[in-house]
């Protein structure tokens, strides 16, 4: 007898329009002392089975069919056990460590809650073993951290007490989802290697939900690869890492990018296994040819020269004091050159997006200049030269969720850059131009007429990207393009962005926390820490060659998925 | 044809909620007929009580059909003057209507405007315009609507006030309602100006004009669309107030509240229905309205929805 036996486990969700099957025949065992991956894309019911053990699956979501066994016991339909095991018996570690703590109680009182609702202990005796607790989980100081309030911890030292909270009534199963996605690289390598380690000293079961192969290959033993709440693949990750049986499975660890070399392309696979080829971009020659595509001159095309940033709060009535100030940059520079793709790589705080904000004039910088082609972005003198060149900067943003206005219609979000820099253009010449946007990046025309919230992640994206090339931009800032994307969208998008940039000469700078990412765009890298500048290299360089301390250990740190090779 | 439209709203999600809300089909019915009843009172309205002509004191205090005493043609009975009760309601009701809708139009446009713009251009301007809204929301909403109407008392000369009263009224409500908008408005432009499609329109260059008004105003009109529909009850009930302490609209174009001020003098003396019946009535009418906001308030909240 396993551990955990789920069984045919069959979830669904009924709306008023249709019933959407979030989990169909999912069967899986797990063990002690094992680390169970689970992955696939955004829908496809990683979660649900998580939620779904413990009984937290919310209305109208509802477990057809199929048991849920620990130890033997069933869970399913068993209120009263589960009660008795959630906390006890399995823990739970969360996305997102800034809400899964109430921020209301010191740490000490949240753990001795949980200690004393499932363990027969005075608080004497709770306080003692959550000071231990803390001290395993490597939280210095352990005596004192312990009477803080949550938000007195960092992100990752926060995470770290979920963990402490999850193991505090010895439970023989953790189940962690997405425990490391909202944290940077540093500290996810620290959580990962915890949860590793617990695993083996306390021989735990854990059960680790994320969409990140790297995460998979480094940490798991056992790996269930799901898609439209389906396991489409189970075995042992270095087998399905490395000889994956599927389609899906073979698309899957395709599109995720190596981090050990540059390569041309992502390779596509289509759904029935064959491969995708160069079906993103539809450019046709008389498009390219009305696109009147610059030549390469490979000078300086932007300047950003000892820029600093300031951020403070506005206040009627008092300025804050001098060193109170958050420095957002400090003194940062660096230069573009004209046709090349420029990475800025740090994590979160670093001041990546504050440098995309300050290019696109969406702030001003405190001290320091921004030339794009010798002339000032951000003199107050060059304004009507500054008219002239705007539309030649463009930016893609992250969210593909917020990035499009939703009460415009496709055509009218893509039109609207092109009305405003052709003031007496005629409508005729704006649909041809729409059309062309739409073709070159790979929609049919039938969407210009649909609104954004009827399309996926991916193709929002690719709208956006429509909607930046249509002032015609030399320079394309893309700040975090694909992170709120899968993996297999990841790829597309990332493919046609670079055969824009072949096609159309475009400068890209490309600003990302995710290192293979940068690696795969990117040709010279700028690494960003706290508002300064690290290293600037070129990319294989800085991959091989790291100077810098902070990239050594950025380099060292970063999941790879070719780990498990 | 008709059918396919139908289904088509059926489908989308407010009609869904709508269709399925006992409250929000009676509320709203209510609220139509009453409109519909008000906006045709030539039609509906058995007798003209503003036509001397129509009017007999003979037959004042008429009790209602029911009662010892009724006359079969004036069903809800007559007030002091001899005008038909019924009439005189509905007609009351249309004054009523246009004064709610007019000034809830006004407070809408003024807080909008100084609630969008407050919050995308932020800084001073934010502070300050958010500050005279703290302000005024201290003063009562009455005791906003008397200071206006005095200082119009005193302004606008007395031969043209009776004219002008209806005006004075639309403002004097107005004003003391804009706070509302202005807050709720700024808060959805706060939360709305910092998505990132506010901030491509800013990089291909748009005005800051065109970026509230045709960006940002679309996608925050849910909120206001139920600060509207609630505030347009409070206004109803406000205006009759007004009208009730002999502030309001001048007695020769009574509203309910002027109604009920009427009727109240004879409540005692045994002629309960002259203010009974359009108090009754105001009650309906700021009930539905309100009942029809609340639903709005819960439909459109994507929070609440139920799948």
């Amino acid at each position: 007898m396993s551990f955990l036996e789920i069984k045919n486990l069959n979830i669904s969700y009924a709306t008023r329009k249709e019933t959407i099957v979030a989990s169909k025949d999912v069967e899986f065992i797990l063990e002690r002392g094992e680390i169970l991956g689970i992955v696939g894309e955004s829908g496809s019911g990683k979660s649900t089975i998580a939620n779904a053990i413990i009984n937290l699956i919310d209305p109208p979501g509802e477990i057809t069919d199929g048991s849920i066994k620990i130890d033997g016991n069933e869970l399913r339909n068993n209120e009263e056990f589960i009660q008795k095991s959630r906390g006890k018996k399995i823990g739970f570690v969360f996305q997102d460590p800034q809400t899964s703590l109430n921020p209301l109680f010191k740490i000490k009182d949240q753990l001795i809650e949980t200690i004393q609702t499932h363990l027969n202990l005075n608080y004497q005796d709770s306080l003692e073993r959550s000071i231990q607790l803390l001290k395993e989980v490597g939280i210095e100081n352990a005596e004192q951290r312990i009477e803080d309030y949550p938000h007195q911890f960092s992100g990752g030292m926060r995470q770290r007490v979920v963990i402490a909270l999850a193991i505090s009534c010895e439970p023989d199963l953790i189940i962690a989802d997405e425990p490391t996605t909202a944290l940077d690289v540093s500290i996810q390598h620290q959580i990962l290697k915890l949860l590793k380690h617990l695993t083996v000293k306390r021989n735990l079961a854990v059960m680790i939900i994320t969409h990140d192969m790297g995460v998979i290959a480094e940490t798991t033993d056992r790996v269930i690869v799901m898609r439209y709440g389906k396991i489409v693949e189970q075995g042992k990750t270095q087998d399905i890492l490395t000889n994956p049986q599927s389609n899906e499975c073979k698309s899957l660890v395709m599109s995720v990018p190596p981090t050990n070399k540059k390569i041309d392309r992502f390779k596509l696979l289509n759904p029935d296994g064959g491969e995708l080829s160069d079906s993103s971009l539809n450019l046709t020659n008389s498009i390219i040819k009305n696109w009147a595509v610059r030549d390469i001159s490979h000078e300086k095309l932007l300047d950003f020269k000892n820029v600093t940033k300031i951020f403070d709060e506005q206040s009627i009535v008092m300025s804050k004091k001098e060193n109170d100030k958050l420095k957002a940059l400090d003194d940062v520079s660096f230069e573009i050159y004209e046709g090349e793709s420029f990475g800025l790589v740090g994590e979160s705080g670093s001041g990546k997006s504050t440098i995309a904000k300050i290019i696109t004039n969406l702030v001003k910088p405190t001290a320091g200049e921004v030339f794009f082609e010798n002339i000032s972005l951000h003199d107050p003198k060059n304004k009507k030269i500054k008219n002239k060149y705007r539309g030649q900067i463009q930016m893609i943003f992250q969210d593909p969720y917020s990035s499009l206005n939703p009460r415009f219609k496709v055509k009218d979000i893509i039109a609207e850059p092109i009305k405003f820099f052709q003031r007496n253009i005629n409508s005729a010449d704006v649909d041809k131009n729409v059309n062309d946007l739409i073709d070159i990046v790979g929609m049919t025309r039938q969407s210009l007429d649909r609104y954004p919230h009827e399309f996926s992640g991916g193709q929002r994206q690719r709208i956006s990207i429509a909607r930046a090339l249509a002032t015609r931009p030399r320079l394309l800032i893309c700040d975090e393009p694909t992170s709120a994307l899968d993996v297999s969208i990841q790829a597309q998008v990332l493919n046609l962005l670079k055969d824009l940039q072949d096609e159309l000469n475009l400068t890209i700078l490309f600003i990302s926390h995710d290192l293979p990412v940068i690696r795969q765009m990117c040709e010279r890298i700028t690494v960003l820490k706290n508002g300064k500048v690290c290293e600037v290299n070129d990319t294989e360089n800085l991959f091989n060659n790291p100077t810098h301390e902070y990239t050594k250990e950025l380099i060292h740190l970063m999941p790879k998925i070719e780990s498990i090779l | 044809m008709i059918k396919k439209t139908f289904n088509k709203i059926y489908d989308t999600d407010i009609g869904y909620s709508f269709f399925n809300s006992k409250i929000a089909i009676i509320s709203s019915s209510i609220f139509f007929i009453i409109f519909l009843c008000s906006f045709f009172a030539g039609l509906v309205a058995p007798y003209n009580p503003f036509d001397p002509a129509s009017v007999s004191l003979m037959d004042a205090f008429t009790p209602p059909i029911w009662s010892e005493g009724g006359n079969s043609s004036f069903f809800l009975g007559t007030d002091q003057q001899g005008r038909d009760m019924f009439s005189t309601m509905i007609y009351g009701s249309r004054i009523s209507l246009i004064v709610g809708f007019a000034s809830i139009i006004f407070a809408m446009i003024l807080g909008v405007f100084l609630g969008v713009t407050a919050g995308y251009i932020g800084g001073r301007y934010e502070i300050i315009v958010m500050r005279i809204t703290d302000v005024q929301l201290t003063i009562p909403t009455i005791l906003m609507a008397l200071l206006v109407d005095g200082i119009a008392r005193a302004i606008i000369s007395r031969s043209m006030h009776d004219e002008m009263a209806i005006y004075v009224l639309i403002f004097a409500i107005g004003i003391s309602e804009w706070p509302q908008f202005a807050r709720v408005t700024r808060a959805s432009t706060l939360v709305e100006k910092n998505k990132e499609y506010v901030s491509a329109s800013r990089i291909i260059g748009l005005s800051n004009v065109l970026i509230m008004f045709k960006h940002i105003l679309p996608n925050i009109l849910r909120p206001i669309l139920v600060i509207a529909t609630i505030g347009l009850a409070l206004a109803i009930i406000t205006e009759s107030t007004l009208s009730f302490l002999g502030v309001g609209v001048p007695p020769t174009t009574p509203s309910l509240g002027t109604l009920i001020r009427f009727g109240n003098n004879f409540l005692f003396s045994g002629e309960w229905w002259i203010t009974f019946f359009p108090a009754i009535f105001l009650v309906v009418l700021a009930l539905s309205i309100n009942l029809l906001g609340d639903w709005m308030r819960d439909a459109l909240n994507p929070k609440l929805k139920k799948r």
